[in-house]
């Protein structure tokens, strides 16, 4: 056995890609400190992506660690009523607001994904497999495999979404000059679900509550318009 | 450790509803839905789930990493179409963003004209 099987094997152990993981968000955040834009989650994925791949490590071995961590995504989904809680308490006036902005932004972002992998050209498969990729990916795994898309390859894209919104919804907003804690959050929460919510969870509470209820909101939303395209298909 | 116990508790309720129950929704996602419905009620008070809701919500975003390095598992699939794929990615999410914005944030202006909602 070289030296390289030794280390493949090696990456089977839990601790592995615990340690990996957690030391890999530590220097994210110590970098994102000083370079603002470098999103700590990116930094994060983008540091372990590239030594899994130069160390020829597969993905299965460096899971057996991951799964220990993506575990807490469970109780952190539930901890997010408290946000949803002190929003409900202070904004409880705007919440119509909130409730039609997501159902529009949901409708739209359903007919957007579809016409564009359609009129570029993209198989059925991706197409279904890209409806609900705004939505947190429990659901959209659920709701593509109904459609009779891949729900591993939903699953894909969800999490893409929510990095790609987490990282340029904030900026892209301000550059829109949308503005206001109930906007902001209602927007990311709703494109980009919780790791949308996890970003504004370090910048702002009330964004952090309101994005919250607008990913839960989206998620119930985007299952039932897509019952309709589910009897249509 | 209380608080941590509550939301463990809270996550298996969502769990028990959504496999045993089968309520159409992920067990995590119910699990906050009670959690709200219970604090709203008076059930569950802030201050006991309080501190430890804070911790994992500061560092949520390393919960998710596992599952976007398994991005790498499709690399292959994905490459094959990646033009429909990269542009609907950007062009719809984009869409959803400034849509859900703007509605929202008319419609606040017009409940309560004046109010900066800061």
């Amino acid at each position: 056995m070289t030296a390289m099987d030794e280390l493949r094997a090696f990456a089977g152990q839990p601790l592995f890609g615990v340690s990996l993981t957690v030391a890999a968000y530590v220097a994210a955040l110590w970098l994102n400190g000083r370079r603002r834009w470098l999103h700590p989650l990116f930094a994060t994925t983008g540091a372990i992506i590239v030594l899994l791949l130069v160390c020829d490590i597969p993905y299965e071995q460096y899971r057996k660690g991951g799964d220990l961590i993506t575990f807490f995504l469970g109780p952190t989904t539930v901890a997010l009523a408290v946000p949803l809680y002190k929003a409900i308490q202070t904004m409880r006036r705007h919440l119509k607001a909130v409730a039609v902005g997501v159902t529009v932004g949901s409708a739209a972002g359903i007919a957007a994904s579809g016409l564009v992998v359609w009129l570029l050209g993209g198989t059925r498969e991706i197409l279904l497999s890209m409806l609900p990729k705004s939505v947190t990916s429990p659901i959209a795994i659920e709701i593509a495999g109904q459609l009779g898309g891949t729900p591993q390859l939903a699953g894909v894209f969800t999490v893409l979404t929510g990095l790609l919104g987490s990282m340029f919804g904030p900026a892209l907003l301000r550059l829109l000059r949308i503005r206001g804690d109930l906007a902001i959050g209602a927007a990311v929460g709703t494109a980009a679900h919780g790791i949308g919510t996890g970003r504004l969870v370090r910048e702002s509470e009330a964004q952090a509550g309101i994005s919250s209820m607008a990913m839960s909101l989206s998620g119930i939303i985007t299952s039932v318009l897509c019952i309709p395209i589910y009897w249509w298909l | 450790m209380k608080g941590f116990a509550i939301l463990l508790l809270f996550n298996l309720a969502g769990l028990a509803g959504h496999q045993l129950l089968h309520i159409p929704l992920p067990g995590n996602v119910l699990g906050m839905l009670l959690l709200l419905l219970s604090l709203l009620a008076g059930w569950v008070k802030l201050a006991w789930i309080e501190a430890s809701a804070q911790f994992l919500l500061k560092h949520m975003l390393i919960f998710f990493a596992p599952t976007i390095v398994g991005v790498i598992v499709y690399f292959g699939q994905i490459g094959q179409q990646w033009l429909p794929i990269v542009a609907n990615l950007f062009v719809s999410t984009a869409i959803v963003l400034a849509l859900t914005g703007w509605v929202t944030a008319k419609l606040a202006r017009g409940a309560e004209a004046g109010d900066s909602h800061g």
